[in-house]
């Protein structure tokens, strides 16, 4: 499979989706984040992302990097926690970089940028570990399945990891055993938008 | 500026820093808009604006984690050459090390730099 483009209605429903996952699985995501943090990432991703949608319902931006940018800019001003610049930032940069180009650009721009925001590399036990391999694997032309798993398995990966990054990383050893939730959240992000189906 | 996720602790911070010096100006930015616990972008953004629409220089200090990130992001949507620096310093500690300094005059690389040498002050 080559280049995936994303339309506006695509972009929104894979937001919408996205919505719709957190919100199953917000209680999911808090325990996650109950052993090795301050217990609110379910909580909070799930606050941004009804306020995501409430937006959408009140006035749907014209192009897919307007999506995004929409998207990402009422995370960055309603989550209150680390996840809402750092999932705003990736979906902020990402829509800037859209328009005219590739989704697997668009994402290597937002994955650049949550980089630079937070400093984690893969290994440091966050969402970067579950963020890169799906974005590798959108720029070797693989299908966004492809890329949900490779997500997936990132994000797992990141269990029997040191946390050198975040809260977490002020449990050391302790934090060994525990998946990284917003890893998590990352995959359920590219399970909405293989779901959407761009 | 001090932008932390308790609205007590930048209250609070900003009484103790702001008593030492009464002459510099100390904005306290604290909790979600809601009044939880965590960092309002929105308001950090607001408060910025507001003091350089002033003409002020803005050195901002910052509690952990979350407050660290909102910070770097409102920052990077500003113009590059806006006068407002992210200090690497303790809150309490720098806070009140920036704003003795600021009350004598100086400017923002002064401030910053002394905000900073707070890090290295040993208490045992």
């Amino acid at each position: 499979m080559g280049r995936v483009n994303l339309d506006a209605p695509t972009a929104l429903a894979w937001l919408r989706a996205f919505a719709g996952l957190v919100d199953e699985r917000a209680g999911e995501l808090t325990d996650l984040d109950r052993p090795i943090g301050d217990s609110d990432h379910g909580v909070n991703l799930q606050r941004g992302m009804h306020a995501v949608v409430a937006a959408f319902d009140q006035e749907t931006p014209e192009t897919a990097g307007a999506v995004l940018t929409r998207a990402g800019s009422t995370l960055v001003s309603t989550v209150g926690g680390a996840s809402g610049p750092l999932f705003g930032t990736l979906l902020r940069r990402a829509g800037k970089a859209l328009d005219g180009g590739d989704l697997a650009s668009a994402l290597r721009a937002g994955l650049d940028g949550v980089v630079k925001l937070g400093g984690a590399q893969v290994g440091d036990a966050t969402l970067v570990d579950a963020l890169t391999p799906a974005v590798e694997a959108l720029e070797a032309g693989r299908s966004l399945s492809e890329a949900a798993e490779a997500a997936a398995r990132g994000a797992a990966s990141t269990e029997p990891l040191v946390a050198r990054k975040g809260r977490a990383s002020y449990l050391g050893e302790r934090g060994v055993g525990h998946r990284d939730p917003g890893a998590e959240s990352v995959a359920l992000l590219f399970t909405a938008l293989a779901g959407a189906g761009a | 500026m001090l932008l932390s996720h308790s609205a007590a602790v930048a209250r609070g911070v900003a009484d103790l820093a702001g008593q030492m010096a009464p002459s510099a100006t100390v904005v306290p930015v604290g909790g979600t808009a809601d009044g939880r616990l965590g960092t309002d972008a929105d308001a950090l953004e607001g408060a910025v604006g507001q003091a350089l629409a002033a003409g002020e220089e803005v050195a901002l200090l910052v509690d952990l984690g979350s407050a660290v990130l909102t910070a770097r992001t409102v920052l990077a949507d500003l113009d590059d050459d806006a006068p407002v620096a992210l200090v690497d310093a303790p809150f309490l500690e720098g806070a009140v090390a920036a704003v003795v300094t600021a009350s004598t005059g100086a400017g923002l690389a002064e401030v910053v730099a002394q905000a900073e040498l707070a890090r290295g002050l040993r208490k045992t």
